[in-house]
């Protein structure tokens, strides 16, 4: 159907397709029959076959379509705003964040903190970070913010636990050095956005 | 409570169409910030000789382009800030300030304050147009306080130039960078000025002026305050805090009595612990420039200190049978009243000896000259063209006075003597018209007859005095008396006096323990009346002249005494070593009276949670008020204080650089005869070894050794030479005493008297010296 036809009211002049259906009946023995038709029908059975091949194929074929959540967990859109994971760069391994401190400073909650120190090798060292998810709102604006695509939401939407604090160290964010290689870049809120080249002026450099 | 702005003087200008009224002689800059208008300026400070080394404040002053940063106004002068031109020039600028400068705002310590950035968006520089080779530039640690990091500098040298016209240390300068040099093709493409800037830029870094990786200057920190980016930090401070998380708390520096406006920037110690820490001490720089007690000396807490009432009932128990209050001059006016009020309701001695000689000289001086306060500030001091300083080891007692008496030969083409018995080697290098004499102890007074000599119109002299001068060899037989070279000097002092049109005498603690205090106040009156000085004194620390105003203050203790951050039998401390806790300087809020006789408010930058002297005054006397503060108003309006709420002091900087803080204490005048003057006699010279009652820079009391960035460690202080000739270690033989300590040696001293700390009272230097800042010892070796 065109728009032209969905914006034209007048009825008796459109082209539609009539159903052939039967009268409904009007008589009380008329009405009886289609009752008794209806549930005599063999398509009762072919339903009631569908459901036995399915179970069968789910018990013994191998193919049950229930997650077996905990044990299984459905895989999340990367937009999904769930506990903080911090990254580290691929290369070497370090962690990512450089200790800004935006994340700190434009938490809403006001949930963010760390400390800092300058390092043995001049550098600006992250010494403690942590997160207060009693406060946390999950609003994604420390994953915006961050300019080294360090801080970002991470998958883990189970948040119940006996202590808050019991994940919001920096170690417990972090990417276990060892599983560094199953980091997943993060395309959420606050990653780079596709055409983020073209918006790009080149600097000129003299080398 | 706003000055009285003179009308006198006073030009019309209009810039971008409007008019206003600028100061003769002022800035274009200057007049343009005073009248509320913005004008991009970067390398200029306030108070210092315009270096040029930005070029961004170019404005068109009657159709021509200038830099409003060194050019004066005229009558009727038309200023543009922006013409399309001026407008090219300044965002080349920016673009080339940003050529190579490091993209590490994310870490900087300066982020968020710094005026590259504020000055890279306020221009809307969005696009790089220029480029050349870096160079690399090392980072690294010029002293125990100051990290520099070349590859942030922009190399707008107003480092240097706080250094050198404010500081006097003159420790930093420029230096070649060694890097690629500019292409000549920029120069027909960009902007004139732009060029010209880069082309210097390109050229320099920044390092210590004596050569060596090191400064070896007085650790003020004031170059690490002006810096508009963050290549100058202070070790400790670095990458510890972003500037936008600490909370800024206007206060007063607490060490010395020049009682400068700082800020104390706290935020929470750490994850861990939510108490507030101190992370650094900043100010307003262009106004106001801080020493290094100032900027480091703040982190002497009395920390978790809670309401302990077992000690409260017995500090009670304490005051009501004690006989004498020992305190310091570590205490605020507030403070300051309430002992003065139990001295009044309970009878109690009040025992201060530092600031007793100095309220007694202060006496002295006011009966002499009629003026009930000395006459000058150290702001006034600033202003003048001629500074005579006496009576004060400048470098080490007093740094406020020591940046006047610098600046002034910096700024105002000025002239200055500087007499004292400790050779310094930095005073000189101020200017080519300073004069420093090295005179025996016990010559003071022969200096002020030299002044008199040099300076007084002899018309007003009486003749006795003038005869006098005549019997000790005249100006030439006083100037070789005082350790001078007459024939040398007096050739060059025609010079030194040319268009010199405002006098200042500084005058230094040492007169105030003078077995002849007496008659140099006197001198000091006469001066005054007859030669057009001014005079300003150096109150020994802290709040001394609060304290000297304020309190009727007794000459000896007796009895029963409560010790108020002294020894005593009760011993109320904020070291944490008392028998009851108080809290420190930087947790109390009230009024210090400063240097400048100006009464300024401080506040409370960490939280204390014991007892206050107020808990105290509560229990001990009827009509205490509720709080510290509420003592502000009843300061005594018959000695020049004001009956005025502690909240209703100002407390900032206008943009035209007029201070807004606190008030000025009222200083009466009365009608004097000429005082009578003594002659003085050189039965009193001091021989042998001498020892000087003085602290390093940087130190003042026990607060400050306390600061974590304070290191000048106790001890005898003596010039290289002597140094040689000392061991390690020395034990010094007093009259009344002996005490063992480690021999220091300061390059900038010079000559054989040895300075001897006494910011550690537990030592008990002030004893040993028994009142006196000078003394005749024996020095044994260990
Ligand atoms: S998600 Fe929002 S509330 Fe939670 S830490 Fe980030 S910024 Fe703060
Ligand atoms: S914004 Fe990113 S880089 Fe900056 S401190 Fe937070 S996590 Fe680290
Ligand atoms: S260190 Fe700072 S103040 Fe000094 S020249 Fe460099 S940018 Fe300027
Ligand atoms: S700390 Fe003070 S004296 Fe030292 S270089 Fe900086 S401004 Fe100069
Ligand atoms: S402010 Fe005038 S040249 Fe830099």
């Amino acid at each position: 159907m065109s728009l032209e036809q969905f914006k034209n009211r007048n009825v008796g002049t459109q082209n539609y397709v009539k159903l052939d259906l039967a009268h409904t009946p009007t008589t009380g023995w008329g009405q009886f029959k289609q009752v008794v038709g209806r549930t005599f029908k063999p398509e009762l059975f072919v339903g009631l076959w569908v459901t036995f091949r399915e179970m069968g194929n789910a018990l013994v074929g191998g193919k049950m379509h229930t997650t077996q959540y905990p044990f299984e967990k459905l895989p999340i859109s990367p937009r999904y705003r769930a506990i903080h994971d911090m990254l580290r760069l691929m290369e070497s391994g370090n962690y990512r964040c450089i200790g800004c401190g935006l994340c700190e400073k434009i938490c809403i909650s006001n949930c963010i903190s760390m400390e800092t120190k300058y390092d043995e090798n001049q550098r600006k060292e992250v010494s403690e970070y942590t997160i207060n998810f009693g406060r946390c709102i999950f609003c994604g604006y420390c994953a915006e913010v961050c300019p080294e695509l360090a801080i970002v939401h991470g998958p883990r939407y189970e948040t119940a636990s006996e202590q808050r604090a019991s994940f919001s160290l920096f170690e417990d964010m972090l990417t276990p050095i060892d599983k560094l290689n199953l980091q997943q870049e993060y395309d959420g809120f606050g990653a780079i956005s596709p055409n983020a080249d073209e918006n790009i002026k080149p600097t000129p450099l003299a080398y | 409570m706003s000055e009285v702005q003179t009308v006198e003087n006073m030009v019309s200008i209009t810039i971008d169409g409007k008019e206003y009224k600028a100061k003769e002689g002022e800035y274009i800059l200057n007049a343009a910030r005073a009248n509320d208008i913005f004008i991009p300026a970067i390398c200029y400070l306030t108070r210092c000789s315009p270096t040029l080394a930005c070029r961004i404040c170019l404005v068109e002053a009657n159709g021509k382009q200038v830099y409003s940063c060194n050019t004066k106004v005229k009558e009727g002068m038309e200023v543009t800030v922006n013409t399309p031109n001026i407008l090219a020039e300044r965002r080349a600028m920016m673009e080339v300030y940003d050529v190579n400068h490091p993209l590490q705002c994310g870490v900087c310590d300066q982020s968020g304050e710094c005026e590259l950035q504020n000055y890279t968006l306020e221009l809307q520089v969005d696009s790089q147009s220029y480029s050349i080779p870096d160079t690399k530039r090392e980072t690294s640690d010029w002293s125990s306080v100051l990290h520099y990091d070349a590859g942030l500098c922009i190399v707008c040298e107003r480092c240097t130039t706080v250094c050198k016209d404010m500081i006097g240390d003159a420790a930093i300068k420029t230096t070649k960078r060694g890097g690629a040099s500019l292409d000549k093709a920029w120069k027909d493409e960009m902007p004139k000025d732009a060029y010209a800037m880069w082309n210097k830029l390109q050229k320099s870094v920044i390092a210590p002026s004596n050569g060596t990786g090191s400064t070896d200057c007085s650790d003020c920190g004031e170059c690490i305050a002006v810096c508009p980016v963050g290549a100058l930090v202070s070790r400790d401070f670095v990458y510890t805090s972003n500037a936008w998380d600490l909370r800024k708390i206007p206060a007063v520096s607490a060490h010395s009595s020049d009682g400068f406006q700082i800020y104390y920037e706290v935020k929470p110690i750490s994850i861990d612990n939510r108490d507030e820490k101190i992370y650094r001490v900043t100010n307003e720089w262009n106004y106001v420039s801080l020493d290094g007690s100032a900027r480091f000396g703040y982190d002497y807490e009395n920390r978790g200190v809670t309401k302990d009432k077992k000690a409260f009932d017995l500090a009670i128990e304490a005051f009501k049978k004690a006989k004498t209050i020992r305190f310091n001059s570590m205490i605020t006016n507030e403070e300051a009243m309430m002992l003065q009020t139990l001295k009044e309701k309970m009878g109690i001695k009040l025992y201060n000896p530092e600031v007793r000689a100095f309220q007694k000289f202060l006496t002295l001086y006011a009966d002499a000259s009629g003026h009930s306060l000395y006459t000058s500030s150290m702001e006034d001091s600033m202003k003048s063209d001629f500074i005579v300083s006496v009576g004060g080891a400048l470098r080490n007692d007093s740094p406020g006075l020591k940046y006047a008496f610098n600046n002034v030969q910096k700024m105002n083409k000025g002239a200055g003597l500087y007499f004292h018995p400790v050779g310094d080697t930095l005073i000189p290098s101020f200017g080519k018209s300073v004069s420093t004499f090295t005179h025996k102890v016990g010559l003071e007074e022969a200096t002020l007859y030299l002044v008199l000599a040099l300076f007084s119109d002899q018309d007003k002299l009486d003749s006795s005095v003038k005869d006098y001068i005549t019997e000790l060899g005249g100006k030439e037989g006083l100037i070789d008396l005082v350790g001078g070279d007459s024939k040398k000097f007096i050739k060059g002092f025609d010079k030194m006096m040319k268009k010199k049109e405002r006098f200042t005498l500084m005058v230094g603690e040492d007169y105030y323990y003078h077995d002849r205090a007496d008659n140099l106040a006197k001198l000091i009156a006469l001066i005054e009346q007859t030669a057009g000085f001014n005079v300003v004194m150096n109150p020994p620390k802290s709040n001394a002249l609060g304290v000297a105003i304020i309190c009727d203050l007794d000459d000896n203790a007796e009895g029963y005494t409560v010790g108020y951050n002294e020894i005593g039998d009760f011993r109320l401390s904020a070291l944490g070593d008392g028998d009851l806790d108080i809290p420190a300087f930087n947790q109390q809020e009230g009024t210090v009276t400063n240097l400048s006789k100006r009464v300024v408010p401080t506040n409370v930058a960490l939280d204390y949670g014991g007892y206050e002297l107020n808990d105290l005054m509560k229990e001990l006397i009827d009509d205490a008020p509720e709080e510290t503060i509420d003592w502000t108003k009843r300061l005594p309006t018959d000695r020049g204080y004001r009956a005025v709420e502690f909240d209703s002091l100002d407390n900032y900087y206008d943009n035209a650089g007029n201070e807004h803080r606190g008030y000025l204490l009222n200083v009466l005048f009365e009608e004097r005869d000429t005082p009578k003057v003594e002659k003085f006699y050189d039965d009193t010279l001091l021989d042998g070894d001498i020892v000087y009652r003085c602290n390093p820079p940087r130190q003042f009391n026990d607060f400050s050794a306390k600061a974590h960035q304070i290191f000048e460690p106790f001890g005898l202080y003596v010039s290289s030479s002597k140094a040689e000739s000392l061991g390690k270690k020395v034990e010094v033989v007093f009259d009344n005493g002996t005490i063992v300590v480690d021999v220091i040696e300061d390059k900038k001293m010079e000559g054989d008297i040895m300075a001897l700390s006494d910011f550690k009272s537990a030592e008990n230097v002030y004893g040993l010296f028994d009142g006196s800042r000078y003394a005749s010892v024996t020095i044994k070796e260990v």
